[in-house]
């Protein structure tokens, strides 16, 4: 069986070894199941207590039918709504490594979200209504060691090239040496050469304005050889250098979201409790202050570049060896800092891409003191975009607490249910002192949905939700924070952190 | 999971247990229970302050869906499998599917209607198979087909056509096929004669969506730039300077395996073949050792022979679930369709952006403004290959280039069939005077990326 790429064998390894609980296997909850059953997630437990016809249970009828999509899954089930286990066992909930709550009204989502934060355990809140998506992630701290950024720069240490670099850069002699070596030498050679020549001439200062590498560019251009007819010979390694002037003369430096990290209180305070990632962020640190200079472990990746193989092997492994030096005082670092440590292999490397991930509880978003009001306020400004349907949901839920049902369910009740449910905006906006305008038209279309769960919609969400949760269990790639809504009508969507 | 039952028994089953999920029917058998289209009557039977503005609430619109239109998907892969649930469990029940392939056990991922015992099978029998049995009613008919095996006849009997495909090649042909069905009338498209084409492509955590309704917004080849040409490294480093583990495999697999023929004259390297893919790692290894490279292993091997991009069941949901609410808006004229073009990237959080793809105003699929070709009559006919093969707007595979001399149609170059191929090959190093070519003379080109010969004037410049 090819097991997943993206997330390597340590990602596949804490999906399989992973247990999550789906409340509600509604189209939208089976969709987001289905792409975790898919990949491989250990197990599985669906919570529903919604009786189909005859003795057949939703969740059971759920479970076997996704059961077919990957035997190496555990499928389990509960025919109990969540309100009866959040009041005869709330502590069912403890063992999972997430739980996917779906179409749940307002008060059970309240409820399950205190006890989840209270012990800790991931929480992603979906649904489906009508073309609207939403989902909420509500975790309290959220490490992610490999966030395999897209765009990450390289690591390429040349405005401070370490020693090993800089011994290595000038075994190159690019005047002295004969054609076929000229043009197959390395672009981070050519650029570290021509920087020492700019050095000398400009009091060591990298060049700063576009002017300055333009001219930097225009010096490399002059090393390129010349054929006996006076043209330029076709020596693409230049062009690669000159190409790369932008981003190779960087300065290195950490970014703020890893000197934030450094910062925390949990870096500062170590204890045998303290979970394996601060270790590792206040080892680095230990590494920064200390043997770095500054600067982090170097990462020791190249980017592939013309060149021929020995010279290009030759400047990879001065990188690579650097790195792996660098890998090992940190892990000193982490040693002395602790008599036993859990395994950090591996992760040394991407020491630049830390991040964490806090989410504001539910109990603070729906706050009446604490309710996130500049966002809301801010992200209404273009009336149009998706905060106005984050009010819509916030309103059916009223709707359904005042009158035990959602807007609009039979034709009958639509016309009416209008002037119900604007009665419901107003008083949400009202209760927590928003000042903004909700159109009729979003009342009338939210009762036109008649809390209609679209399969394409809940597809998307489903979709959507699934990759969220790997991220989580993964601890790879940056969940989002907190709240996505995505609108079918328009296919657009945003976040917002309420 | 044991499939020791039989199929029959199974399915029926299946069958009993998806119609209990069902919460708000309680009808057994085939026919449509109540409240089976509920989801679905509530966008076609009520009026609404955002619909379309030539949407009119009708009970008969469900009967539409359900009875007279006529949906096409292209491939029954990731995407394909994602597409054909969707519009079935939308109230689509005409629904043809192609796929030229069969299930590989590596599918079995992501593509969630093909079981360990269908590998082998081909993809689109399969599917319908799957679809027509778990959802009452549906009745997918499949292809195990190239779309190029079809005609206009068969693609004209759709009112919208979903494409879930991994080649650009296929994408511009069924572009270039539906381009071939607009009829004009002194010079005015004919509305009747568009047939919508919503097409999804996903790699890992990216994906887009886009709608194009051919002569009237952005086609495929309208924006050929958004499609990255495929990396194909050149071939001087892989004989002589290999750098990367992959250098040493494409090493292998392009230079040795046709050198060696390791199991046989004319055999050639299948990927799925765990025999070759050993052969070609043992060597790619080998190769490594030489310069000094690390990281070659069997899954890197096997990757790069198979051109494996890695994909995921959470982004072809996704993109999948966006064209499919496209087919439905456009199907039941109740939403303005997507205008035109959706990105999608979970990377970090979830990212969209949906912007309008404008038409090229000299697109050669499109545009029907003849294409220039501009060359001095001494360039030779490589160099006319050379431009039709690299330029960014054409990006043409083989092209076939014929023209019209001496009042017989002559052709010029042509490689898809090797005898042709040589004896036309003198002719690439001729110059467009010594073949006789004129200025303004038409050149016919002819290749996979379209349906339709391309016509081009030839500007000889002095």
């Amino acid at each position: 069986n090819v097991k997943q790429q993206l997330w390597g064998d340590h990602g596949q390894e804490a999906l399989e070894n992973a247990h999550v609980c789906l409340i509600n296997a509604s189209a939208s909850g089976t969709e987001i199941l289905k792409n975790l059953v898919l990949p491989g997630i250990g197990a599985f437990t669906i919570v529903d207590g919604h009786k189909v016809s005859g003795e057949d249970n939703r969740a059971q009828a759920a479970t076997e039918l996704l059961q077919e999509l990957n035997s190496d899954v555990s499928g389990n089930f509960v025919e109990e709504s969540p309100d009866k286990l959040l009041d005869n066992d709330p502590e069912f909930f403890h063992r999972f490594s997430l739980v996917i709550g779906v179409q749940l009204p307002e008060g059970t989502c309240l409820r399950l979200g205190s006890v989840l934060w209270n012990a800790n355990v991931p929480f992603l809140v979906c649904r489906t209504y009508g073309l609207t998506g939403y989902m909420r992630l509500v975790v309290k701290e959220h490490t992610v060691v490999e966030s395999h950024p897209d765009n990450a720069l390289e690591d390429l240490r040349l405005d401070q090239p370490f020693a090993e670099l800089k011994s290595h850069i000038q075994s190159y002699d690019l005047e002295g040496m004969e054609k076929k070596d000229h043009i197959h030498t390395p672009w981070i050679i050519i650029v570290a050469k021509y920087l020492e020549k700019w050095f000398s001439d400009h009091n060591f200062q990298l060049p700063k304005n576009y002017k300055e590498k333009e001219a930097f560019r225009q010096l490399i251009r002059q090393g390129i050889l010349t054929k006996e007819n006076g043209t330029p010979e076709d020596e693409e390694n230049f062009e690669e250098a000159i190409k790369n002037v932008n981003t190779a003369l960087n300065p290195t430096k950490i970014s703020s979201i890893v000197e934030d990290i450094f910062n925390e209180e949990q870096c500062n305070d170590i204890t045998a409790q303290t979970p394996a990632f601060w270790v590792l962020a206040r080892a680095v640190r230990e590494f920064v202050q200390n043997e770095g200079g500054g600067n982090l472990p170097l990462r020791g990746s190249i980017p592939d570049m013309i060149a021929d193989s020995e010279k290009f092997i030759n400047l990879q492994n001065v990188y690579r060896e650097k790195a792996m030096q660098d890998a090992s005082v940190v892990s000193k670092h982490v040693e002395s800092l602790l008599q036993s440590v859990g395994k950090v292999q591996g992760l040394f490397a991407n020491a630049a891409f830390l991040r964490v991930v806090r989410c504001r509880s539910l109990a603070e978003e729906y706050g009446a003191e604490t309710v996130n009001k500049d966002e809301i306020t801010s992200s209404m400004d273009g009336a149009d975009g998706e905060m106005v349907l984050y009010l819509m949901l916030r309103s059916v839920d009223r709707f359904y607490q005042q009158h035990s049902r959602y807007p609009g369910v039979y034709d009958y009740q639509v016309e009416e249910d209008i002037s119900r449910l604007k009665l419901c905006v107003h008083s949400l906006l009202q209760e927590y002192g928003l000042n903004v305008n909700v159109k009729d038209d979003y009342i009338h279309e939210f009762c036109r949905y008649g809390a209609a769960e679209p399969h394409t919609v809940a597809s998307f969400v489903g979709g959507s939700a699934a990759q969220e949760v790997i991220k989580i269990i993964t601890r790879q790639f940056v969940p989002f924070n907190n709240t996505f809504i995505y609108n079918a009508m328009s296919q657009t969507s945003a976040t917002f952190q309420l | 999971m044991a499939d020791v039952e039989e199929p029959e028994k199974k399915r029926r089953k299946i069958e009993e247990l998806t119609e209990k999920m069902a919460v708000d029917g309680e009808h057994m058998g085939s026919g449509d229970w109540d409240g089976r289209w509920n989801h679905v009557k509530k966008f076609l039977e009520r009026p609404g302050p955002f619909t379309h503005p030539d949407f009119e609430p009708s009970t008969e619109s469900l009967g539409f869906l359900l009875e007279t239109c006529k949906i096409l998907v292209i491939g029954a892969g990731g995407l394909g499998c994602e597409l054909l649930k969707n519009l079935a469990l939308s109230g689509l029940r005409h629904i043809h599917v192609i796929d030229m392939d069969t299930i590989d056990i590596s599918n079995l991922n992501r593509q969630f209607l093909f079981r360990p015992k269908d590998v082998g099978r081909p993809k689109a029998d399969v599917a319908a198979d799957f679809v027509n049995n778990r959802i009452p009613g549906c009745q997918v008919v499949p292809h195990f087909k190239k779309i190029q095996d079809f005609d206009e006849s068969f693609y004209r009997q759709f009112h919208i056509i979903v494409c879930g495909l991994d080649s650009v090649i296929a994408r511009r042909w069924m572009n270039g096929m539906l381009i071939s069905l607009l009829s004009y009338e002194d010079g005015v498209l004919d509305p009747s004669s568009i047939i919508p084409l919503i097409d999804g492509g996903t790699e890992g955590f990216k994906g887009n969506a886009r709608v194009i309704l051919p002569g009237m917004t952005a086609c495929i080849d309208c924006t050929l730039e958004l499609y990255p040409p495929q990396i194909n490294f050149p071939m001087c480093t892989i004989a002589s300077m290999p750098r990367l583990p992959e250098h040493c495999i494409e090493y292998v697999r392009m230079l040795q395996w046709p050198k060696d023929t390791p199991f046989g004259d004319g055999v050639c390297l299948d990927g799925d073949n765990p025999e070759h893919i050993q052969w070609v790692f043992q060597r790619a290894q080998e190769r490594a050792a030489n310069y000094n490279i690390t990281g070659v292993t069997y899954r890197l091997t096997q990757g790069v022979v198979k051109r494996i991009i890695p994909a995921v069941a959470s982004t072809n949901a996704v993109i999948a679930a966006a064209c499919s609410t496209e087919v439905f808006k456009i199907a039941s004229s109740a939403y303005i369709p997507l205008n035109n073009y959706l990105v999608f990237n979970d990377v970090d959080g979830l990212y969209t952006y949906t912007f309008e793809a404008e038409r090229k105003e000299n697109c050669s699929a499109c545009s029907q403004v003849p294409q220039d070709l501009q060359f001095p009559p001494s360039a030779k006919l490589q160099e006319v290959l050379k431009y039709l093969t690299e330029n960014a707007s054409l990006q043409m595979k083989s092209p076939a280039i014929t023209a019209t001399l001496e009042g017989k149609n002559k052709t010029l170059y042509l490689q898809t069939i090797a005898s042709i191929e040589e004896r036309t090959r003198p002719n690439l190093c001729k110059t467009l005077k010594e073949l006789g070519l004129s200025d303004g003379q038409e050149l016919a080109v002819a290749d996979v990326t379209t349906p339709q010969t391309v016509l081009f004037k030839l500007k000889l410049t002095s």
